[in-house]
């Protein structure tokens, strides 16, 4: 089941990308491939049960190198369900913004396809090899999609640095992988097992290393300060489907390695670097934030924000691995943690597509442009309100749930977490101002004619922000996964 | 030890058939020069499947290991090293015709130059499989010969250059061989390698430094690696594709197994794997360096083999303190085998191109045939699931258990390096233009080595079964 989700999408960008099909029928068919992709998943957390003593659901593993025992094993816990659900519905909000896309459709569909077969790989990844394939792969698509559909006059070249940059980190990672694999005796690239050996235990030194290594790796591809330049021009020159799925999902998978691999597999070492980890997460929520707010050009803002967003996350892996707190405190960290990055990925998805909708109609995204787009775009400022609110984290949206768990677990287990506090402020803070610049006062400038949103434009977003409706509403629905989950891993690193 | 002459029944299938194309193609009038051809690929053929049926069934990491290995004539070592060389070799060689065709068919030299061919994997082969050091410096002369040969084929004044600066470096490298061998058969007291072996370690250190150093020399030069690489780029861009794309391969497979077998009976004190080492730094580095600059297509490939040795250095390196160098060495060198003729196969597809501003509008005009360069262009930097990737996965885990982790961050350093100048090639492809005609039996030979370099990176445990028992380390 787990390997047909991962390669449907493939397959289908393989039949989209070699024939010349109609321009109409490739973008129906990315459309009727990801929402299939959506069902699949529903099932799948339909039929999920929290496996026990810390396992894997659907667990499937096939020969692949066994040489250096390495095979295709692919399976789901608690930390990966939600991932692969946000990866689902994101890519099939974005099919459906896509179908505006007149820029060779049949590429981008297939292209968006792959990337998203990567994507819901990496999440189901049970083996560091094919953990690393997916994650180079992913770079490779993100790259493509900048460099073949960005809209920037400088499009290539941001495309440019974001590979070489995030290559860079996946290097590392290798690096990584490869110094886990070799300390594990026997051998092997297989993640439960090594969780398991957890081979590095005993050699400060070396594991020190590792560590150094896959925090690189992972940090640049998270992004936390100071790796995170890329992010910015990226942004500014992705497409609005492009943005969304790289803030979204492939931003993810930098906080996810902590969870899936660094953390687990390496308790000691991470221990050891909880303090760093913690330090550069209140560091990046804050640097974030003020960068955020200094912005005069919409997409830049909510890119910086991603920072300062994904800094509570990375806030709370480091806090998960300081032993001073109870242990009902770092698992709370730890569910906020996961909890924020689906939360993050469905409202920021939200906003780099309502975001373009700017882009589409002007050309511009400066807030100074703008004003008063309430009065000439009412429901583009309606959802884009709705947006902000729900990104500086208002109750009764996922944002909420998601920071509380975080500050409440964080601060449970060091006081010092509190002093990236004043980061929520200054979201809140950003948002206002941005939200005063384009949508209040009477129109003028571009927002003179603008047309609002259209269906396709309006449905994706809305779907986006009724599910982090729905988490900030129900959020025993998200944490029902998670939270078993979560106590594996406390209990992991705390070996 | 048997000394039964079937034993190289696919090195004589080779030089039959390069014999029996030299004759048949003086023969043959200028249009039938194809006949040459079908001899040609026959003889490879025949070569490959005899090299498939001996191929040696005891699987082990080390050369000649388990006891059992053969030897035939004293000299020529019949272990997996040499039957997976035997095979990258013919069929790196029949991909080279196949590229070839278009270029060649109807040129004047069309039976020489596949005559030449089949003498160059002859060569390869024997460099590879002897461990004896008179034998080693015929392999050097069978495999550098036919090179010489093949660069000066076509007559322009590029090509003149090239091949006079390919035969003077070979020349002076050649007479390093000799020297070395003799020095180091001198002290030793034989050439045979198990006499190195115990001979070297009670001999002097100076005397064994500078007779291994010499014949390194000569590998070297026949593997394209620093300081004696200066006339890979040269002749990569002065000679004609097919004979470019060969020189690139082919002797480099032969050059660096024999380097491997040599390194490792190289006795201590001396740090051969830091020497080594160094070595692969240095290549990888300058090259990738020297290839950022570049804006013609064949001079950037040039360089970009050049860096390849660098990779394929760092399992030499290492080959006496870990059993998973010479599986690594061998998985790198067929992936890198058919990454590196598919991205010629390209260039033999568009013949008009030289400059990477000429390959633009080739995504919009022949999508297959950009792909194929997507693919072998992603391979060579090393992204998954492509055959390099393979290959630099196995290196680096074999150089960091052989105690060379420095050497395993360099060359993840250069590896970003590397990919600047793959992609501004990449970039060109697939911007807008009007591209230049193209051949068809090259855009065939792209397509067929594009799905090789995903299948042996997908294909990942059959290619490592076969090189070697293989648990790494």
């Amino acid at each position: 089941m787990l390997s047909s989700i991962i390669f449907l999408p493939l397959v289908a960008a393989a039949l989209l990308a070699v024939p010349r099909v109609p321009d109409r029928v490739a973008r129906w068919t990315w459309i009727a491939v990801t929402a299939a992709e959506v069902v699949l998943v529903g099932v799948l957390i339909a039929r999920y049960e929290t496996p026990a003593d810390g396992g894997l659901a659907f667990e499937e593993r096939a020969r692949w190198i066994p040489s250096v025992n390495s095979s295709w094993h692919v399976g789901v816990d608690g930390l990966s369900v939600p991932l692969l659900a946000l990866t689902a519905v994101v890519f099939c909000a974005c099919a459906v913004y896509g179908l505006r896309e007149d820029r060779r459709p049949r590429q981008h569909a297939a292209l968006f396809l792959a990337l998203q077969a990567t994507c819901m790989g990496l999440f189901a990844a049970q083996d560091l090899i094919v953990f690393f394939v997916f994650f180079d792969l992913s770079i490779v698509g993100m790259y493509a999609a900048i460099a073949g559909w960005g809209h920037g006059r400088d499009a290539g070249r941001s495309a440019l640095q974001f590979f070489l940059y995030t290559f860079l980190g996946s290097l590392a990672l290798l690096l990584g992988f490869i110094g886990l694999y070799l300390a594990a005796d026997p051998h092997t690239f297989d993640i439960p097992e090594l969780i398991a050996a957890a081979p590095l235990q005993d050699h400060p030194v070396a594991g020190g290393f590792v560590l150094a290594a896959l925090l690189l790796g992972l940090a640049v591809k998270t992004p936390t300060i100071p790796f995170h330049t890329w992010l910015p021009p990226a942004h500014t020159d992705a497409s609005a489907i492009g943005s969304a799925v790289l803030a979204a999902v492939l931003l993810k998978m930098g906080t996810y390695g902590f969870v899936r691999i660094a953390m687990p597999a390496m308790p000691d070492a991470w221990r050891g670097a909880a303090w760093v980890v913690l330090g550069v997460g209140i560091a990046s929520v804050l640097y974030g934030a003020l960068v955020a707010l200094a912005q005069t050009d919409a997409k830049r803002m909510i890119a910086y924000t991603s920072i300062n967003h994904m800094g509570y996350v990375v806030l709370a892996v480091g806090a998960a691995g300081l032993l001073g707190g109870g242990t009902a405190a770092r698992e709370l960290a730890v569910t906020g943690a996961v909890t924020q990055m689906v939360s993050h990925g469905l409202i920021t998805g939200a906003l780099f597509l309502l975001a373009g909708v700017l882009h589409d109609r002007t050309g511009s995204y400066a807030l100074r442009d703008y004003g008063g787009l309430a009065r000439s775009a009412p429901v583009w400022s309606g959802l884009f309100a709705v947006g902000a609110f729900a990104s500086l984290g208002i109750p009764a949206f996922s944002g909420f749930i998601a920071e509380f768990q975080v500050f409440a677990g964080s601060i449970g287990t060091t006081a010092w977490a509190a002093i990236a506090l004043p980061g929520i402020l200054i979201t809140a803070a950003l948002f206002l101002r941005a939200l005063q610049l384009l949508v209040t006062g009477l129109p003028g400038g571009r927002s003179i004619g603008f047309t609002d949103v259209r269906a396709v434009e309006a449905v994706p977003v809305t779907g986006l922000l009724l599910l982090s409706l729905a988490i900030g509403v129900l959020p025993w629905l998200l944490l029902d996964l998670i939270t078993p989950a979560s106590a594996v891993l406390v209990d992991l690193v705390g070996r | 030890m048997e000394q039964s002459p079937l034993m190289l029944l696919p090195e004589l299938c080779l030089l039959g058939g390069a014999v029996v194309t030299l004759l048949a193609g003086s023969f043959l009038p200028r249009q039938r020069q194809w006949v040459a051809r079908l001899i040609a690929v026959a003889a490879l053929l025949a070569a490959a499947v005899s090299a498939a049926l001996a191929f040696p069934s005891h699987q082990d990491g080390h050369f000649g290991g388990g006891g059992d290995m053969e030897t035939v004539f004293g000299a020529f070592v019949l272990d997996t090293a040499t039957g997976v060389t035997r095979l990258v070799v013919v069929a790196a060689v029949l991909l080279v015709i196949g590229l070839g065709v278009d270029e060649l068919a109807g040129t004047a030299r069309e039976s020489e130059t596949y005559t030449l061919l089949l003498l160059g994997g002859l060569g390869a082969i024997v460099l590879a499989a002897t461990d004896d050091l008179l034998v080693l410096a015929v392999g050097f002369l069978l495999a550098s010969i036919p090179v010489y040969a093949l660069v000066g084929m076509v007559r322009t004044p590029g090509a003149a250059e090239a091949a006079l600066k390919t035969y003077l470096l070979g020349a002076l490298s050649g007479i390093l061989l000799l020297l070395g061998a003799t020095v180091l058969s001198g002290i030793a007291g034989g050439t045979a390698y198990v006499d190195l072996a115990a001979g070297l370690a009670v001999a002097p250190a100076a005397a064994v430094a500078v007779g291994a150093l010499a014949v390194l020399a000569g590998l070297l030069f026949e593997a394209g690696g620093v300081p004696l690489h200066q006339w890979v780029p040269d002749a990569t861009q002065g000679a004609g594709t097919a004979a470019a794309a060969f020189l690139t391969t082919v002797p480099k497979i032969g050059a660096l197994v024999a380097a491997a077998r040599l390194v490792d009976v190289l006795p201590g004190p001396l740090p051969w794997p830091l020497l080594v080492g160094l070595l692969a730094a240095a290549t990888m580095t300058l090259a990738n360096l020297a290839a950022l600059a570049q804006t013609d297509a064949r001079r950037l490939l040039g360089w970009s083999t050049v860096s390849q040795v660098g990779y394929l250095l760092m399992p030499v390196a290492v080959v006496s303190s870990t059993s998973a160098a010479v599986p690594a060495l061998l998985v790198y060198l067929a992936g890198y085998a058919v990454t590196n003729l598919t991205a010629f196969a390209v260039l033999a597809a568009v013949p008009g191109a030289r400059s990477l501003a000429d390959f633009r509008g080739l995504a919009r005009q022949r999508p297959g045939l950009a792909a194929a360069l997507v693919i072998s262009l992603l391979s060579l930097v090393g992204t998954p699931p492509t055959a390099v990737f393979l290959g630099k996965l196995t290196v680096f885990t074999a150089a960091w258990d052989g105690g060379l982790a420095w050497l395993v961050v360099v060359a993840a350093v250069n590896t970003v390096v590397s990919l600047f100048y793959y992609l501004r090639w990449l970039v060109e492809a697939f911007r807008p233009g009007e591209p230049a005609p193209t051949a068809d039996w090259a855009r065939g030979a792209a397509l067929a080595g594009a799905l090789g370099v995903l299948a042996v990176g997908l294909g990942a445990g059959l290619v490592t079964a076969l090189v070697g028992d293989g648990t790494l380390g």
